[in-house]
């Protein structure tokens, strides 16, 4: 670990937990520790610092580099401390003349292979071997030059033992020549990251790490850049590229990533402005030190070229863009805002939040929407997402969120994964999660494609369950009917937790047998033995979690689904223990918090109502102006009543929707049809292709406050360097809102999370002292868990009793027919982030160039395609061009693809098919035609001579 | 030789050969030694192959193939010809007989002959010490080995 500034120190092996204790002496120090704990931990509990080099508290311990040696009384020899375990009345001593001798005997042997070029290594300052000369007194190497992996050259001969840098990496380099092999990074990809795309090739002095076989390099082996090997690598092996190149950090920052819903904590390590690296912190709650590839390395776009920190105006979308001061640009928009609203009427314009700002710049949009615009027309990118999560927890439970921590998985005897990838779209979970099914844990997936995690290593058989797209109610529904049918049941749970009566109802529902596995065979293509052996699975396991994504969703059925989910886990008593729970994994850093802060419509902070009169009150006292008891327009409401010409300005924070939202061109035509669209983001995203204004806005790195992750966590997010557009984005709305005289005067966030404790019951407790103090909180977070609520729903629902819902599967209208003969389902990749805005301006694209469409083998041939063949996907509301991946990944009849890439533009092909009860799109079920193209369709061209003219800026004027 | 293009074959024998193996414990050693009988040596075009079967990563596999020197990642020549380095036959001058072994044979250890016919391996302990120096041709030991008693032998398999 290069822990020179990381203030928490590394205790060399991983803490254990027992209820048993054991008191032991170090160096005549008395400690207590739990039984199974390393004498290296103890010591180091003791404030003793046993030398070490190939033990961190990251992974297991090794006993490979013996620099650890101690001398225990009774005790023959000189065991390792990172492997000897503590026992009751043990008396050590970590420093006598022997072990002295010993630990320099080993370091002399380490040295007489190491260059001794560290005034100019990277390391230089940040090395543990560094480090471990100094502590054991290394003065002098008695041994005689010979073999050796670190020169090149050898009496003017070519060393056959050196190895040349592998920098196929764009993040980090592998310098062989600096190499001690201590294991650590092969060990942090098995144990942390749970790859396994390290080995230590050869044997004795041949020994040699390698990324995966003879002829890979780190790019082509099973690597995914996590990063887990480059931070604890203790020399400069394995090392940052921008430690290469700018040096050693001076100080830490520590803050919250801003991509999925897993929320991990990172230290920043800073050198002045300039972010040096980002390191994921060890006391993070929700990632406990580990990283991937995004949040650890892909921050680069918030330096990017194509960044715009000057607001613009133009009268309309076909003008060139005018770089303007904030004055004019702030002026222009509220008086557009203003004329919109007085030509159309009150209800003419509306905000959309943003899943990736703030909580604070979140409660402020909706703010402007409900207090300055005087209507309730909010919504957020959570409606194309978790909306049936809301809705249907909410019913079920009483809460709209998940119900447990990350930390849960670790007690998990079975994972039920639906309609997720966590492996690419919520990867740090996902290590955790492998971690677990490799210590034994069951797996079942439920999901058109047979996904990363089926391959977990070293992992037993996971079930998988390759539904077609769109039956998830059914299947899940034929999951209960087996659990009936065969009394797997909790019967005492639900008796004491919900309503029997009403459990019996839904039995009787269930036992029709249209909800049997072999009536649901016929629907959903999965075998009904797999159904009734997955049932069975998932009963008997004594604690079992489901965990699931938008595969769950983004279906006309979406809430249903998660009601069916709720069901299960509720029948099966997996609910309020450690280990159990139903999680949704959030797709985006703040998508809880954005719809925890009043995003929707027709809800304020905490989902409370706006017909609810108690409520309006209460931000009606605080705002200080009357508050509309309507529920606003939803966001595919905004764009039809947009096209019908009632609806006419948008004020659009951070996101994109135009390439995330469903059906691509009936979002243009109407935002081609508003007098007002705003956009308030990073980049000239697609959406500003149709806006009237353009505010700049700030990174995650330039700006204070919270967001919220999948497990309730609020985190902080602090400001490491100076927003590159002048303002956070908090400020950038006050402002605006102040022009339309809102007469807001927050000086910091800390402020505004001042107001939503003030005014929502959940949030009573958090304040940022509490935060600085604690470094994270789930809320509920108030006078009854002042501390936060990392399980929900422990000892009763917090509706009362948890209410079974019936789950009637409804084929979606979306069907496959002659035309249309496939299904299309979308996703994510490990390394781009949805709309790729972000990580599409990083060195991520090295992993994903373009986004493919997966086809199988058979659809393939009957088209006559082969692999790499540009394609052609039309549905029934559009077409575009990709290129085609034969796999058998994907079912006979389901083709696959992502949508990171605007070129492709997948959402051009989904319709606006929705969930019934919120509204959220059927973006996982689409029919569809594949054919061979030879070019991109026409959409694409005329999007893309759109994109040309509406990008234009004109040049400022030379003075 | 290549496992993707045009050796539909030699994939269904090495499916065989995994199948045989998968179900036992620790089945990576057997379906190697059975590999290595097959075609002389671990193609590693066969390693992501047990990998995937064997729920290991080919990383994993390759870790293990390197760490024994027995397992080639190359075919060997027709004969191989080992040498025992080990203390005892070093002491019985071993480091001598390799290098006039090297010399005569214009091979170094590890490598093949240029028609292909013999590849010279080190090799550490034959549990031949009361004989050293020790070699062994193919599948034969021999005990007091030198260089005379060598050539011989490699003329004999006709390399």
């Amino acid at each position: 670990m290069k822990d020179f500034i990381i203030p928490d120190r590394d205790m060399g092996t991983p803490a254990v937990h027992s209820d048993t204790i054991v008191s032991l002496t170090v160096d005549g120090i008395k400690v207590s520790v739990p039984a199974g704990t390393s004498v290296m931990r103890a010591a180091a509990e003791a404030g003793i610092s046993v030398p070490k080099l190939c033990a961190t508290d990251h992974v297991s311990a090794f006993g490979s580099c013996r620099l650890c040696v101690v001398a225990i009384d009774g005790m023959r020899g000189t065991p390792a401390s990172c492997t000897t375990p503590v026992a009751e009345g043990m008396v050590v001593h970590t420093q006598t003349d022997d072990i002295a001798r010993i630990r320099k005997g080993v370091m002399e042997l380490y040295i007489s292979d190491h260059p001794l070029d560290c005034l100019t290594c990277a390391a230089n300052g940040d090395c543990e071997l560094q480090d471990m000369a100094g502590a054991v007194g290394l003065r002098e190497v008695r041994f005689d030059p010979g073999a050796n992996h670190f020169m090149q050259r050898e009496a003017g001969a070519l060393n056959p033992e050196y190895r040349p840098k592998d920098q196929s990496n764009p993040y980090f380099t592998f310098d062989p020549a600096k190499c001690i092999v201590c294991s650590r990074c092969v060990r942090a990809c098995e144990e942390v990251q749970g790859t396994f795309a390290l080995t230590i090739e050869g044997r004795g002095f041949d020994s040699r790490v390698s990324a995966g076989m003879e002829s890979d390099d780190f790019l082509s082996s099973d690597c995914v850049s996590c990063g887990a090997c480059v931070q604890v690598c203790p020399t400069a092996t394995l090392i940052e590229n921008k430690v290469i190149e700018i040096g050693t950090p001076e100080h830490i920052v520590k803050t919250t990533c801003a991509y999925c819903g897993v929320g991990c904590s990172f230290d920043a390590h800073m050198r002045g402005e300039e972010v040096v690296r980002m390191v994921p912190s060890r006391d993070g709650k929700a990632n406990r030190g580990h990283s991937c590839v995004k949040g650890r390395f892909a921050w680069g776009y918030t330096s990017h070229g194509d960044r715009q920190t000057q607001p613009m105006i133009r009268e309309n979308i076909q003008d060139p863009w005018r770089v303007v001061g904030w004055d004019e640009a702030l002026d222009f928009a509220a008086s557009r805002l203003r004329q919109a609203q007085s030509d159309h009427g009150r209800d003419a314009i509306g905000v959309i939040t943003s899943s990736r700002c703030t909580n604070e710049e979140t409660y402020l949009v909706q703010k402007l929407a409900r207090a300055v615009f005087g209507n309730n027309n909010t919504d957020t990118c959570a409606r194309v997402c978790h909306s049936p999560t809301g809705y249907g927890l909410k019913t079920a439970f009483g809460t709209s969120a998940g119900t447990h921590d990350f930390d849960s998985v670790d007690d998990t005897d079975l994972a039920l994964v639906i309609g997720a990838n966590p492996t690419d779209g919520h990867p740090v979970f996902a290590s955790r999660l492998r971690k677990r099914l490799r210590q034994g844990a069951g797996l079942i997936v439920l999901d058109p494609r047979e996904i990363d995690l089926l391959s977990t290593p070293h992992m037993g058989e996971g079930l998988h369950l390759p539904l077609r797209p769109g039956t998830n109610v059914a299947v899940l529904t034929a999951l209960a009917h087996v659990i009936v049918a065969e009394k797997l049941y909790d019967e005492e749970f639900i008796r004491s937790r919900c309503d029997w009566d009403e459990f019996m109802a839904y039995a009787e529902f269930l036992a029709d047998p249209r909800h049997g596995p072999d009536e649901v065979e016929k629907l959903s293509k999965v075998p009904a033995d797999l159904i009734r052996r997955a049932a069975r699975a998932y009963a008997l396991a004594p604690r079992a979690s489901i965990y699931y994504g938008l595969g769950v969703t983004e279906h006309s059925q979406g809430s249903t689904t998660v009601m069916a989910i709720a069901n299960l886990a509720m029948m099966c008593g997996n609910i309020g223990v450690p280990g159990t729970g139903v999680n949704p994994l959030r797709g985006q850093n703040n998508v809880q918090g954005s719809c925890d802060m009043g995003s929707f419509p027709h809800e304020y902070p905490g989902y409370r109502h706006v017909s609810d009169a108690a409520t309006r009150t209460i931000y009606e006292r605080v705002w200080g102006v009357p508050l509309s008891d309507e529920p606003g327009l939803r966001i595919p409401n905004m764009f039809d009543e947009a096209l019908a010409g009632r609806f006419r300005g948008l004020y659009c924070q951070g996101e994109d929707i135009v390439q995330s939202d469903p059906d691509t061109s009936h979002v243009t035509s109407a935002l081609a049809a508003m007098d007002i669209v705003i956009v308030h983001d990073l980049f000239l995203n697609e959406t500003s292709n149709y806006a009237h204004v353009f505010l700049p806005g700030s990174s995650f790195l330039e700006k204070d406050g919270t967001f919220t992750n999948a497990e309730r966590r609020i985190n902080m997010v602090r400001r490491a360097v100076t927003p590159r557009n002048g303002h956070e984005d908090w400020e950038i709305t006050q402002m605006l809102a102040n022009r339309m005289g809102a007469g807001w005067n927050y000086a910091h966030p800390r402020e505004i999370m001042a107001e939503i404790a003030m005014t929502t019951p959940s949030f009573s407790g958090v304040s940022y002292d509490l935060l600085d103090r604690e470094g994270s909180v789930q809320w509920p977070c108030n006078a009854d868990a002042p501390l936060g609520t990392p399980l929900m729903h422990v000892d009763g629902f917090v509706r009362g009793k948890g209410r079974f819902i019936h789950t009637e599967y409804v084929a979606t209208e979306e069907r496959t027919g002659a035309r249309f003969p496939l299904l299309l389902t979308t996703g994510r990749i490990l390394s781009q982030y949805n709309v790729g805005a972000q990580t599409r301006r990083t060195d991520n694209v090295v992993w994903h160039p373009e986004d493919v469409l997966e086809i199988h083998p058979s659809d393939a041939e009957n088209r006559g395609l082969r692999d790499g063949d540009w394609v052609r996907v039309a549905s029934r509301s559009g077409e575009t061009t990709l290129r085609a991946r034969i796999t058998e990944r994907v079912a006979p009849g389901v083709v696959y693809t992502t949508f990171h890439h605007p070129a492709t533009q997948a959402n051009v092909v989904t319709t606006d098919n929705s969930d019934w009860a919120t509204n959220c799109p059927e973006f996982k079920v689409t029919a569809v035609q594949v054919s061979p193209s030879n070019g991109p369709s026409e959409w694409q061209e005329e999007y893309r001579h759109h994109s040309e003219i509406a990008r234009r800026i004109l040049p400022e004027a030379a003075e | 030789m290549t496992l993707t293009a045009n050796s539909a074959d030699i994939r269904e024998r090495l499916d065989a050969i995994v199948a045989l193996h998968r179900d036992r414990e620790g089945p990576l050693l057997p379906i190697l030694h059975d590999i290595q009988a097959e075609w002389g040596y671990i193609p590693q075009e066969a390693q992501p192959v047990i990998a995937a079967a064997l729920g290991l990563t080919r990383a994993e596999v390759h870790g293990v193939v390197s760490f024994y020197h027995d397992f080639r990642e190359a075919p060997a020549g027709r004969h191989v010809l080992r040498l025992c380095r080990a203390e005892a036959c070093q002491s019985m001058g071993a480091d001598a007989l390799a290098d006039q072994l090297r010399a005569a044979l214009g091979i170094d250890f590890h490598e093949t002959t240029p028609d292909g016919r013999l590849t010279l391996e080190p090799v550490f302990c034959l549990g031949l010490c009361a004989c050293a120096p020790s070699a062994q041709m193919d599948q034969r030991l021999v005990g007091r080995a030198d260089l005379a008693k060598l050539t011989r032998l490699v003329a004999e398999v006709g390399a």
